[in-house]
């Protein structure tokens, strides 16, 4: 018990057995199927730190992060914010909570609404949640604004004025305005090009390290994780795989899947012989998956236990979890 | 900007020319002309002869019908048009000009009305129907609204008239006044609100034929909006469900719908033909109407004019109004 409170202060964000399931009509006689988009996932993340979630295209990486907000309404699980649970409170006490927890998303060209000037994208909600005085405002707005590298006069603007970089850093001044002390980023950096993806990482670390903020970092991208990220979990299928320290993460990943991200990452020197694991075939359908193991219809290493058992996430070493039927003898 | 509105009224000119030709082809080439229409019955019994009716379509210019004559009765009517003057109506015996200018008005009024009403009850429809996609309400209120849009309005009107100027007789059957009261010459209210009374049921005709539409428009354009991912960005602000409705989604949705509106403007002019005439309320419509049943050929072509360029213009503008409303637009 003591434990537990412990643990619960320590954490901002706490998520036990997350589960998004939509359904898919199908044609033989009312079956109800459903896309496990998140199932059963736990995840939490210190005050103050950056957990990188990862894994391919299809995973539910973005689902299980517009669910923590209940952007998605949720099917199943907790979600303790600061020991409060999100998927049960009433939307009108959610509303007054919003502030508190925000998200950048992915595509900067479609997340801002064109018909409004970039003042009144910043600062509306600002209003609407009374986060400072009325005789403020103004100057608040400015001074976010700059904060994130926007000149004042972009206040009367509109967006389809700027070029994708200058709308993310909108899209983060919008959401840090609120004073928010837990931001997920859902892939913010994806849709820019590279030398605009260093400024607004470094953005949203200056932005950390000023303010204290708590990110959970949505990414395919494992230079940029690995860079951004003090905790990361890796996602295959819905299910979270392998969870730890950055360093321990990298440094020894467990998982096949994760050791097959990880060879994939380029390497800048051309003269480094890399040893390269091709997962072969596609994802299998999130509608039917395989028995047993998710993975190991793709998995090298792939035993009789696997289609027979789920594996569980379990903690091999200190901060470093895995789930693999590769080490559930130890 | 102005060279892309001259270039549309260039366009546009065009555009008419062909259309004013089509329609006199098309008038000339109908069998029975305004002559025979009104000689017809003499002409059974005898007291006139072929020679007399002939003698008044030369006196009409509707003589000469082979291809070269038409051509020519064209190219006159094309030079007096453009000199300002539309002939005289046959069947009305004034100018053309005046018979529009004279009933114009009453169906602008009506259509007006009507156009008002729709988009009051339309609009707010369609975003309570696309906030609920699915549900109950939207349901009920699209198949109201197209079976509002579907119904001939010849059909609705004779419901309508049957069972509430018949049978409850709340309403009067058909006319602008009633020619069972006489007021007395000061009596202006009471004139005017016999009229309005009048309106009522043709108002409501019209309302009910354009409200389908444009809930329609309204509801797929703010479906479309709703699924964007900047209304999910003003929801994950905190914003309350009414700022996100009303002030994200309908702002946006109001660009196409600001247009379509102010296209279908110009267009109120026409009249409406068929309920006009079902009530025989004398308006452009029913007039227009009469005249193409007796072959008036000025009548007929002046009024397809007046339709032609008000729906050339009403594009011109619903263009325009693009710009207006879309700080994104710039038209080139």
């Amino acid at each position: 018990m003591e434990n537990d409170k412990k643990d619960m202060n320590d954490n901002i964000l706490v998520v036990n057995n997350l589960k998004k399931y939509y359904p898919v009509s199908r044609l033989s006689f009312g079956t109800k199927a459903f896309v496990k988009a998140v199932d059963d996932v736990s995840l939490s993340i210190k005050r103050g730190t950056t957990m990188g979630l990862v894994g391919e295209s299809g995973c539910g990486k973005t689902t299980i992060g517009r669910t923590i907000l209940r952007l998605h309404e949720v099917t199943g699980g907790q979600v303790l914010f600061d020991g409060i649970d999100l998927a049960k409170i009433p939307t009108r006490k959610l509303r007054k909570m919003r502030p508190q927890m925000q998200m950048i998303f992915q595509d900067p060209y479609s997340s801002l609404s064109p018909r409004l000037p970039i003042g009144e994208i910043i600062g509306e909600a600002v209003r609407d949640h009374k986060i400072v005085p009325k005789s403020e405002y103004r100057q608040y707005i400015v001074k976010v604004m700059k904060d994130c590298g926007l000149q004042p006069q972009y206040f009367y603007r509109y967006p389809h004025e700027f070029s994708g970089g200058q709308r993310q850093r909108i899209s983060i001044a919008r959401a840090v305005a609120l004073k928010p002390r837990f931001i997920i980023c859902d892939e913010p950096v994806s849709a820019l090009d590279v030398s605009i993806q260093s400024q607004i990482i470094n953005l949203m670390m200056d932005l950390q390290e000023q303010f204290g903020y708590t990110y959970l970092f949505i990414s395919h991208d494992l230079s940029v994780v690995e860079h951004i990220s003090d905790t990361i979990g890796v996602m295959y299928l819905g299910s979270m795989v392998e969870t730890g320290d950055k360093k321990l993460v990298f440094s020894n990943p467990m998982h096949p899947y994760t050791k097959a991200l990880l060879s994939a990452v380029p390497v800048s020197d051309p003269d480094i012989k890399m040893n390269r694991i091709i997962l072969k075939g596609d994802i299998p359908s999130p509608v039917n998956p395989p028995s047993g193991c998710k993975f190991r219809t793709r998995c090298q290493s792939c035993m009789k236990i696997c289609s027979e058992k789920v594996p569980v996430l379990k903690e091999y070493e200190k901060g470093h979890s895995v789930a693999c039927h590769l080490y559930s003898e130890n | 900007m102005w060279r892309y509105v001259i270039k549309r009224v260039l366009l546009a000119l065009l555009i008419l020319l062909g259309v004013s030709a089509l329609i006199y082809l098309l008038s000339m080439l109908m069998p029975a002309d305004y002559i025979d229409n009104q000689t017809s019955a003499a002409l059974a019994n005898g007291s006139m002869t072929q020679d007399d009716v002939n003698r008044l379509k030369e006196l009409y210019g509707l003589a000469d019908k082979s291809f070269g004559g038409i051509i020519k009765s064209y190219y006159s009517w094309l030079i007096s048009t453009l000199s300002g003057d539309l002939g005289f109506s046959f069947l009305y015996g004034k100018p053309v000009t005046e018979v529009i200018s004279d009933y114009v008005w009453l169906s602008f009024l009506i259509a007006l009305i009507s156009f008002v009403l729709q988009t009051v009850i339309a609009i707010p429809m369609g975003i309570k129907a696309a906030v609920r996609q699915y549900g109950v309400y939207d349901y009920t209120v699209s198949v109201f609204a197209m079976i509002g849009t579907a119904l001939p309005s010849f059909f609705l009107s004779a419901l309508l008239m049957n069972v509430l100027s018949i049978k409850l007789g709340l309403f009067p059957l058909q006319g602008l006044t009633s020619a069972t009261i006489v007021f007395a010459k000061d009596a202006h209210l009471e004139i005017f609100l016999d009229k309005a009374w009048h309106l009522v049921l043709p108002i409501t005709v019209l309302t009910v034929l354009g409200v389908g539409g444009t809930m329609r428009f309204t509801r797929t354009n703010m479906l479309e909006v709703l699924n964007s991912d900047y209304i999910r960005t003003a929801r994950a602000k905190g914003l309350s469900e009414n700022t996100v409705v009303y002030k994200h989604a309908f702002r946006n949705t109001m660009i196409p719908l600001i247009t379509s509106l102010s296209g279908m403007l110009p267009g109120l002019f026409g009249g409406a033909m068929i309920t006009e005439t079902v009530f025989a309320i004398p308006g452009i419509g029913y007039m227009a109407l009469r005249a193409t049943q007796q072959g008036d050929i000025p009548f007929i072509m002046g009024y397809n004019m007046f339709l032609a360029i008000l729906t050339v213009s009403g594009m011109l503008i619903s263009d325009l109004m693009y710009m207006v409303v879309d700080p994104r637009v710039k038209l080139s």
